[in-house]
């Protein structure tokens, strides 16, 4: 490179070949498998001439679910890569404190706990619950869509943009070796000079921005689009559960993007919030993101407290037991969670006045949760229970998320915390409840809506090969963790010097490894419900595989574009079943042409540039961060003259296909 | 389940969106006009004497101010859009109250267990 070096400087920034890890081999290793696969893919894209199908019919897509479709297969995606990074830190641990030093750099092994934090929570978890509110509750509320189509689009690719940013800096330069929260001033500029943090911010910056608004889409949704007769005390449980969720994210995320912009001008312009001089101070720090940071946990675990009463009620056949229990109860959990942030830093330095209150709010938002355990016990208590695949789930997350709720209380009560801070007991506990709560939830839910998605149902075999996996898999994973913790080990060091440590390790490795069985049987249940989609007791002609109870099961699987040719009216609580109880009968005429929006490719235009500028800035290489901006602006202003932005499904076409769906019912064509 | 017939008359919540008059937003421009005149005379005019007081007038006036804007421009009342608009509002102002007042209270509290003789230099001087 014959580069002068200030011009290298002004077209590329800080990006240099050294930033490529050739010497990493671990790094090559996966680069090389990542491409060879990448290339396979889009060869067989190719091959089989699919980029129109997938411009045209996905990506473009302003359908509230193919978007909600797309977002659970970034979040799968996304969570194969989270848990690969899991295994990577259990193995090296496991090497390590049996008396060797393991096989990753301290610096590797750093980035990696980050990046599945990261991931796990920003791009599995997210993307997963956005996707199935998404999906699920347009059909609950009997609407055709949600209340911004084209917003609801753009949110998806602004989501997958940050997860390829992240993605993005395996292969080129390096990730935070922070911890998923990036506390300074180990993430200022100081003590993290290179790119790994700003790749973090960007990430989350650009991410964030999908988030909120899909949160202000979903609320406008629910708020405005009810389906007439749905008044908010008959809106289902996952409904009321996604209302709360969505102002929760409205209401937090703002924080979570002011407190990152605030370190990004700490590190790009030499501000001083939260430096150790200056007048900064990195405890505003922590005080700020984690006043985003505790609604977040209830932000993911609220859609599965929603799912899991479905589920309940369902396979239980059984009205869901205390149904106006339920919503005060997510309603309090949605307050109570703005005043508890305090618990993750009881060791800091507050005063007992602080640490009391914190502490004793902490442990009264338990409360709210306790009553929703025994809200689905009661339904379940001389329920006509069908264990399918769905309601395993939920039993497991009972069993399973009861204990992490205990530890957490432990965990609330300030002088224990001062033990336990920052231990392996910690990391034992939020594994808990985010594992048996939102994992164990939101498993559940793909389960149970995937039939309505693609029209067949999943594998229980495999079905159940994944759930007791999981189920073994966790408690033989975590509870050694527990136990470390308790021994006084803490969290994200990667060195041991006590090997009698080490059978703990190796029997968390294995549980991780069974979890690793379980997310493979968890794939092979679609692919093989896929093969066998034909079969009777796979296919789901009538729309209604598990005899549910919300209005989501009144349509076809899956349903038409339109989602219902008419709008329902509705008389009850779960108002298909009591459609069903009064002998409901579709319309079979009468229909009329159905509005809709048109698909536009601006989101992921939109989104592809905002990948860009993220890149430019995270590399310093500021032309290009100026032209993405631009651009950015430009698309988005000109995006504003497209008037061609809806059109009708002219009324023969809904009638053919509801005669279709006519015909599908009485049995006379296979599906 | 089918007992709860009772509600035949289902009708769609009339949740209407509340739309300005003239004679409203012009009051709201007035009120807005004189509420922001005050504070400059009682600042230029040094009127009530103490700064304190001028500055907790001057607040007031503010708070004052923009409880006219969102009731005369932002049309938020009970009524508009089912009282959501309200509801919202008061939702948005809890949750800033809780974060404002409770980081006040925690960094304040952080900040009286520091050691007390330690400065800037000293924290920049740290290993």
């Amino acid at each position: 490179m014959a580069l002068d070096g200030n011009l290298q400087q002004l077209v590329f920034g800080r990006l240099t070949f050294e930033a490529i890890p050739i010497h990493e081999p671990i790094l090559v290793g996966t680069f090389a498998v990542v491409a060879l696969i990448g290339v396979a893919v889009l060869a067989a894209i190719t091959r089989y001439r699919l980029w129109g199908y997938l411009w045209n019919e996905w990506f473009t897509s302003v359908d509230h679910k193919k978007i909600g479709i797309m977002y659970i297969i970034l979040a799968l995606v996304m969570f194969l890569r989270g848990l690969a990074d899991a295994l990577m830190l259990r193995l090296h641990q496991a090497m390590a404190s049996g008396g060797g030093e393991g096989y990753l750099t301290p610096h590797h092994y750093d980035q990696i706990f980050t990046a599945h934090g990261v991931i796990m929570i920003f791009f599995v978890a997210m993307p997963l619950v956005t996707g199935l509110m998404n999906y699920v509750m347009p059909l609950q509320i009997g609407a055709r869509d949600v209340a911004f189509p084209f917003l609801n689009n753009f949110s998806f690719w602004m989501t997958t943009s940050g997860a390829v940013l992240v993605m993005m800096s395996l292969f080129v330069g390096e990730f935070a070796q922070t911890g998923w929260l990036a506390y300074p001033p180990l993430s200022g500029i100081d003590a993290s000079p290179w790119v790994g943090v700003d790749y973090y911010l960007w990430s989350l910056q650009i991410a964030g921005v999908g988030t909120t608004l899909s949160g202000i889409n979903l609320i406008v949704t629910i708020v405005k689009m009810r389906c007439p007769g749905m008044t908010y005390m008959r809106m289902p449980v996952f409904t009321w559960t996604s209302l709360c969720t969505n102002i929760l994210i409205v209401a937090t995320f703002p924080v979570l993007t002011a407190v990152l912009a605030l370190l990004a001008l700490d590190r790009y312009v030499g501000t001083h919030f939260f430096t150790n001089d200056g007048g900064g101070n990195p405890m505003m720090y922590v005080n700020l993101i984690w006043i985003w940071g505790h609604p977040e946990v209830y932000i993911l675990v609220l859609p599965a407290f929603g799912i899991f009463s479905e589920v309940v009620s369902t396979f239980s056949g059984k009205r869901l037991f205390g149904y106006k229990s339920m919503v005060y109860a997510t309603a309090a959990i949605m307050i109570l969670s703005y005043l508890v942030w305090l618990h993750h830093f009881f060791t800091m330095g507050s005063g007992a006045t602080v640490n009391t209150f914190f502490g004793i709010t902490t442990m009264i938002i338990s409360i709210p949760t306790g009553a929703k355990i025994f809200n689905w016990l009661f339904t379940m208590y001389r329920g006509r229970i069908r264990f399918d695949v769905p309601m395993m789930w939920t039993v497991g997350f009972m069993l399973t998320f009861v204990i992490g709720g205990m530890t957490g209380v432990l965990l609330a009560v300030p002088p224990a915390d001062f033990v336990l801070h920052n231990s392996l007991f910690l990391v034992a506990h939020f594994h808990n409840t985010i594992i048996g709560g939102v994992v164990f939830g939101l498993f559940a839910g793909i389960v149970y809506w995937f039939p309505k998605a693609f029209g067949f149902k999943a594998d229980p075999f495999w079905g159940k090969v994944s759930f007791w996996c999981w189920q073994i898999g966790f408690w033989v994973a975590f509870m050694p963790i527990y136990i470390l913790g308790l021994m006084g080990i803490t969290r994200r060091i990667s060195q041991f010097e006590d090997t009698s440590l080490n059978i703990f390790f190796v029997t968390a490795a294995l549980g991780a490894l069974l979890i690793l069985f379980g997310t493979l049987a968890f794939v092979a249940q679609f692919a093989v419900g896929y093969l066998r989609r034909k079969q009777p007791a796979y296919a789901d002609a009538t729309g209604d595989p598990w005899n549910g109870r919300t209005l989501e099961w009144a349509v076809s699987s899956p349903p038409p574009a339109y989602n219902f040719a008419f709008t329902p009216v509705v008389h009850d609580l779960d108002a298909w079943w009591d459609m069903k109880e009064r002998g409901y009968a579709r319309p079979l005429t009468g229909f009329r042409p159905v509005h809709m929006p048109h698909y536009t490719g601006t989101g992921i235009i939109l989104s592809a540039l905002s990948l860009v500028l993220g890149f430019a800035l995270i590399w310093h290489i500021w032309w290009l961060s100026a032209m993405s901006f631009a651009a950015i602006i430009v698309a988005a202003i000109a995006h504003t003259f497209n008037y061609d932005r809806d059109y009708y499904i002219p009324a023969g076409e809904v009638a053919a296909t509801e005669a279709a769906r006519t015909q599908l019912l009485a049995g006379k064509v296979a599906s | 389940m089918s007992a709860h017939s009772h509600d035949a008359a289902v009708h769609r919540h009339e949740s209407g969106e509340a739309h300005g008059t003239v004679g409203g937003y012009v009051t709201g421009f007035l009120l807005s006009a004189i509420l922001t005149v005050i504070p400059f005379w009682l600042v230029m005019s040094g009127a009530l004497g103490s700064t304190t007081l001028t500055a907790i007038a001057v607040l007031g006036l503010g708070v004052a101010q923009i409880v006219v804007q969102m009731v005369y421009f932002l049309h938020m009342s009970r009524r508009s859009e089912g009282g959501w608009t309200l509801m919202a509002f008061v939702f948005t102002a809890i949750i800033i109250f809780i974060a404002v007042i409770g980081s006040i209270w925690v960094m304040n509290h952080l900040h009286d267990h520091m050691m007390p003789e330690m400065t800037a230099e000293d924290a920049r001087a740290l290993p």
